[in-house]
């Protein structure tokens, strides 16, 4: 395979990854906003802070008022991780790559950008905005449906799944960063109602209510929270999941080449490196420390993988 | 101008009757419902949306995918049309690998006074850094795209050679992919040739020409000039259906004195490059250094035998509009015989009388640009108002040499779909040639232009132009 | 006479050059006047890719830059044996026609100068040669040599308006000229045996006219003569860029400097 074709299938789905996780964040911060009117503003602050283009934002808004930071994230296509920008760059890479996918995925990302560029082509009310997150959920999971049931599980595959996991593994950490103090024990034992919504929306923002009422009887816990999104593997967006995921298809692409690379043993540390702590111990020593160790070294391996396995010249 | 019975409708012929090789077509297409018709129209848009098989716009951001119209009545050949054109075809592609081995070695056409020496000294698109190559399996143009069109029931007129890199074989096959899916039945009843073989045997026609570096078996692949190319489309569509690697100027190195391309593996050697590149952006070190699309080195690689380039860099000079008027003469001198296929009357602006002639008669006249494509920068003498001639009077006045012009063809018409029903437009025909070793392949069908204008005779797709898919009957 | 010749450039870059190529013309041929008795070309730095033979008949080598390499040396040695033929190299050969010859390039093109340069020489003469001798002699007394005042980029036009220029200069002002007069005309580079040193700058440059009759004569310019057996000639084009020794292209690294080494001697 061409090292530009492996960048472009990495990249494609880092985008498509992003794109979605832009919406579930807005969606996390609409839901805090509606039941919680007096932080909202505080909270749209940390949701544009979460996704990670703050500068960008305030270099065009003084406030944040929910129209202006729903139109950035969803819309603006001066915002690189806007909706609408990822999807964008998203397709373009699947046009780069496109004799390494199968018609289905290929269709499903041209109908996905479609959909987006019709839904998102005026600014989003309030009352649309329920939909307009739900549509991008589905278009993208209709691509991810295309890839999982067309496609071979080749080395073109490994590169896609690579490219959704790194970025996960970024966004999750990010949400965790962002909101880390209402995790902290200090805090926890005040019990207020404030915080059990703030818990709720780091749930949501991971997709995890649910699976978090099924596996932990109800009782909403910080740590317990945190236990899930770091270190549960059973969690498809936990940090743990994602660095599994990471380790699996490179070594797949280690077999496949019959060549172990740099990024190989990067991938194997960054596990054993989370794997070896409890969640007692990362918060002893620090939930954020541990949380900016994580984003850096992700970051790291994501460049590694690029040079390994020659996306650019 | 109107439609009137001074054109040549191919379904209808002059007298209205449904001509034999629609017979079939039309028995089903009368007992259709025009409403569910129009359904399927609107249902291919949606096809080719979401396939994505659009042509880029240059210089316009939003609108810079557009969708090629595409026409559902098809266009229909009969077998012993098509057996006429590929002769015709055939020879004169012949001819013309003939003629540019002839022109980048010893010259006898021009030592024989069949052609003028000025013709080729004065012409840019002489490559002189192909001089004395020789390229592997002797083959020049691997790909040509013959453009024909018709204006009566036995006159077929060469219209031109695309000898560099024709484009819209991409078209041909979805075309017909976008049919099979909409009215299946329509194929059980009406015996249409398959043209699906053709990234199969462009692979193995590709194949059949590696260089002498090759050893086992050849690797081949597509290069792009990258996704914002207006083909690209086509590009990567080829590839994948030839199951090769489309690649870019930056993932080609030489390596090992390979043209190599970067893989998640390292450098893998290309014996066969199927380029969609001009000459001009092939090779910065050799040819245009301003180009960022090219692979520089790679003419010295291919002078040296170490790689196979599709289209040969230079074949240019076979296909340009002023060699074009010598198509016969260049027909007769290689094959010994005369051409099957009739050249378009052309007045060379070059020559004083027929740039006298050419002034006094544009109303009448198409006037092209020697070097030009696309339906850019013409004249269409009889579409044009007063203003617009004698403006282009100035241009050919003060470039007599840069233009050839024609008469207006009388191009037939095909019946497309409209709200009111059926209505004729004038088409054009580009058929695919494959050309190997002792072996010359022309897939039966090809990409049939259409004006959707009516009355317009420009079918070109950058000037609004769709198409519609081409049927050649079995015998 | 044993013509001996050690030619080394060394080129410099800013910076580790991830990539790049040059093209060398730096082989001579044997031809009318001159055979080649020993001839290695070595590298450090690069890697010779692929060899072939050009429309002018040059030998041309590919090399590519090592990568990360911060420079690249060339060193071309070996011995070539000469004859004088009076200039003459003789009749044309090989597959590109001689009405190639007559095209202009970008380096010769002629303007205002040239054409001045063409009526000053008049038509009263009594033969091809000496109307391309009175040519050159008219160059020379036009454009007096001069190092420094032109470079590798300057045209025939711009050297005759500068009033100063060096062999390239003359080259490309002949064969400028000449093929406005219709005689086709080309550029040779190579090298000449200098009576008072060994050690020279750089190689050296002159033109070939095609004369009805003769073939193909050369004409030094820049030192008022034919070429006789002090002359090696290494390669021809229509005009400098074809026939340059070097010609390259690199990816992210700058040329600092080109240190040649030369060394002609009998």
């Amino acid at each position: 395979m061409l090292g530009k074709t492996a960048g472009g299938l990495f990249w494609m789905f880092r985008f498509l990854e992003r794109s979605e996780n832009t919406a579930r964040l807005v969606d996390a911060g609409f839901r805090i906003a509606l039941t919680r009117s007096m932080a909202a503003e505080a909270e749209w602050a940390s949701v544009v802070g979460t996704a990670g283009v703050r500068d960008g934002y305030l270099a065009k808004y003084d406030e944040f008022r929910a129209a202006s930071v729903v139109d950035f994230l969803l819309r603006d296509r001066s915002n690189p991780s806007s909706v609408m920008s990822a999807i964008d760059s998203a397709r373009s890479n699947a046009r780069l790559v496109r004799t390494a996918l199968t018609r289905e995925v290929w269709e499903a990302t041209n109908e996905c950008w479609m959909a987006m560029k019709e839904v998102l082509r005026r600014p989003v009310s309030e009352n649309d905005l329920p939909d307009v997150l739900a549509t991008i959920r589905r278009q993208n999971a209709l691509v991810r449906g295309a890839l999982t049931g067309t496609m071979l599980r080749n080395d073109i595959y490994n590169f896609a799944h690579l490219g959704t996991f790194v970025e996960r593994a970024d966004n999750t950490a990010r949400i965790l960063d962002v909101k880390y103090y209402v995790l902290l024990p200090s805090v926890s034992f005040v019990g207020s109602s404030l915080d059990n919504v703030q818990w709720e929306t780091i749930l949501r923002s991971v997709s995890a209510q649910r699976a978090y009422r099924w596996l932990s009887d109800g009782d909403a816990n910080p740590k317990q929270i945190a236990n899930m999104i770091i270190l549960d593997q059973r969690m498809p967006r936990s940090l743990a999941f994602c660095t599994g995921q990471i380790r699996e298809n490179l070594n797949l692409l280690a077999a496949n080449y019959g060549v172990r690379l740099a990024c190989h043993d990067q991938a194997e540390a960054a596990e054993q490196r989370l794997l070896d702590n409890s969640i007692d111990t990362i918060f002893e020593n620090g939930l954020h420390q541990f949380l900016s160790d994580f984003i850096v070294s992700n970051r790291a391996l994501g460049l590694r993988i690029e040079q390994d396995y020659r996306f650019y010249g | 101008m109107s439609d009137a019975p001074d054109f040549f409708d191919e379904l209808s012929g002059y007298d209205g009757a449904p001509r034999g090789p629609y017979a079939d077509f039309c028995s089903w297409f009368d007992r259709q419902d025009p409403a569910r018709l129009r359904r399927k129209s609107k249902e291919a848009e949606v096809f080719f949306r979401r396939t994505g098989i659009t042509f880029n716009v240059y210089g316009q951001q939003e609108a810079s995918e557009r969708l090629i119209p595409f026409d559902i009545v098809p266009r229909i050949i009969s077998a012993r049309e098509w057996a006429r054109l590929t002769r015709g075809i055939e020879q004169r592609v012949r001819a013309i690998n003939a003629f540019l081995h002839d022109i980048y070695h010893r010259q006898e056409i021009l030592r024989a006074g069949r052609i003028p020496v000025e013709l080729i000294a004065r012409n840019e698109a002489f490559l002189p850094q192909m001089i004395g190559v020789s390229p592997p399996g002797g083959i020049y143009t691997h790909i040509v795209g013959t453009d024909i069109v018709r204006t009566g029931e036995d006159d077929f007129f060469v219209l031109e050679d695309n000898a560099r890199t024709p484009s819209g074989v991409s078209y041909m096959l979805e075309n017909r992919e976008t049919m099979l899916q909409m009215f299946p039945e329509l194929f059980s009843r009406v015996p249409v040739r398959e043209v699906g073989d053709y990234p199969k045997m462009l692979r193995r026609s590709l194949a059949a020409c590696a260089p002498p570096a090759c050893t086992g078996r050849p690797v081949v692949a597509v290069l792009t000039p990258g996704i914002h190319n207006s083909a690209y489309f086509e590009h990567s569509f080829l590839a994948d259906q030839m199951g090769v690697e489309l690649v870019e100027g930056d993932d080609l190195r030489l390596v090992d004195g390979r043209v190599a391309m970067r893989t998640t593996q390292g450098y893998t050697p290309i014996d066969v490059l199927y380029r969609r590149i001009d000459d001009d952006y092939l090779d910065p070190l050799n040819f245009n250094p301003a180009s960022m699309l090219g692979v520089p080195g790679i003419l010295d690689a291919y002078r040296a035998g170490q790689i196979t380039i599709a289209n040969a860099p230079g074949t240019g000079i076979a296909d340009d509009k002023a060699i074009y008027s010598y198509m016969p003469d260049i027909v007769e001198f290689y094959t010994g015989e005369k051409a099957i296929l009739k050249n378009v009357p052309t007045w060379r602006c070059s020559e004083p009388d027929s740039l006298a002639y050419v002034l006094e008669h544009l109303p009448e006249l198409v006037v092209k640009e020697v070097h030009g494509s696309g339906g850019y920068g013409m004249l269409v003498g009889p579409a044009a108002s007063k203003r617009e001639i004698a403006a282009f009077a100035d241009k050919l006045k003060s470039k007599p040499a840069a233009y050839i012009a024609q008469p207006t063809l009388a191009l037939s018409t095909v019946p497309v779909m409209t709200r009111s029903g059926l209505a004729p437009r004038h088409v054009d025909l580009r058929p695919f040639v494959l050309v190997s070793p002792n072996r010359i392949d022309i897939t039966p069908g090809g990409l049939t232009r259409v004006a959707m204008k009516a009355g317009s005779l420009v079918v070109n797709s950058s000037q609004g132009g769709g198409t519609k898919d081409t049927w050649v009957l079995e015998e | 006479m044993l013509v001996k010749i050690r030619h080394s450039t060394e080129y410099r870059y800013d910076q580790p050059v991830p990539y790049g190529l040059q093209q060398l013309r730096m082989i001579p041929k044997s031809s009318a006047g001159q055979k080649v008795v020993s001839w290695t070309t070595s590298v450090e730095g690069g890697r010779k890719e692929v060899a072939f033979t050009d429309q002018h008949n040059n030998h041309v080598e590919l090399l590519t830059i090592d990568r990360g390499a911060t420079a690249v040396t060339i060193v071309c040695e070996g011995e070539v044996s000469t004859a004088d033929t009076v200039g003459i190299i003789g009749q044309h050969g090989g597959y590109a026609p001689l009405w190639y010859f007559e095209r202009q390039t970008p380096y010769t093109r002629p303007g205002p100068q040239v054409r001045q340069l063409v009526k000053t020489l008049g038509r009263d003469f009594d033969n091809d040669t000496a109307r391309l001798h009175a040519l050159s002699a008219l160059i020379l007394s036009t454009v007096q040599y001069e190092i420094g005042r032109t470079d590798f980029s300057t045209s025939a036009e711009q050297a005759i308006e500068a009033g100063h220029g060096v062999c390239q200069d003359h080259a490309h002002i002949f064969i400028s000229a000449a093929r406005l007069l219709g005689y086709p005309a080309r550029y040779v580079s190579g090298y000449l045996v200098m009576d008072d040193r060994v050690e020279q700058e750089a190689g050296h440059a002159w033109a070939e006219a095609h004369v009805p009759g003769l073939g193909w004569v050369g004409f030094d310019i820049s030192n008022g003569v034919s070429p006789d057996e002090r002359y090696v000639r290494v390669a021809t084009g229509l005009d400098y860029r074809e026939a340059a020794p070097v010609s390259g292209i690199t990816f992210g690294g700058h040329t600092e400097s080109m240190v040649v080494h030369l060394q002609v001697q009998q």
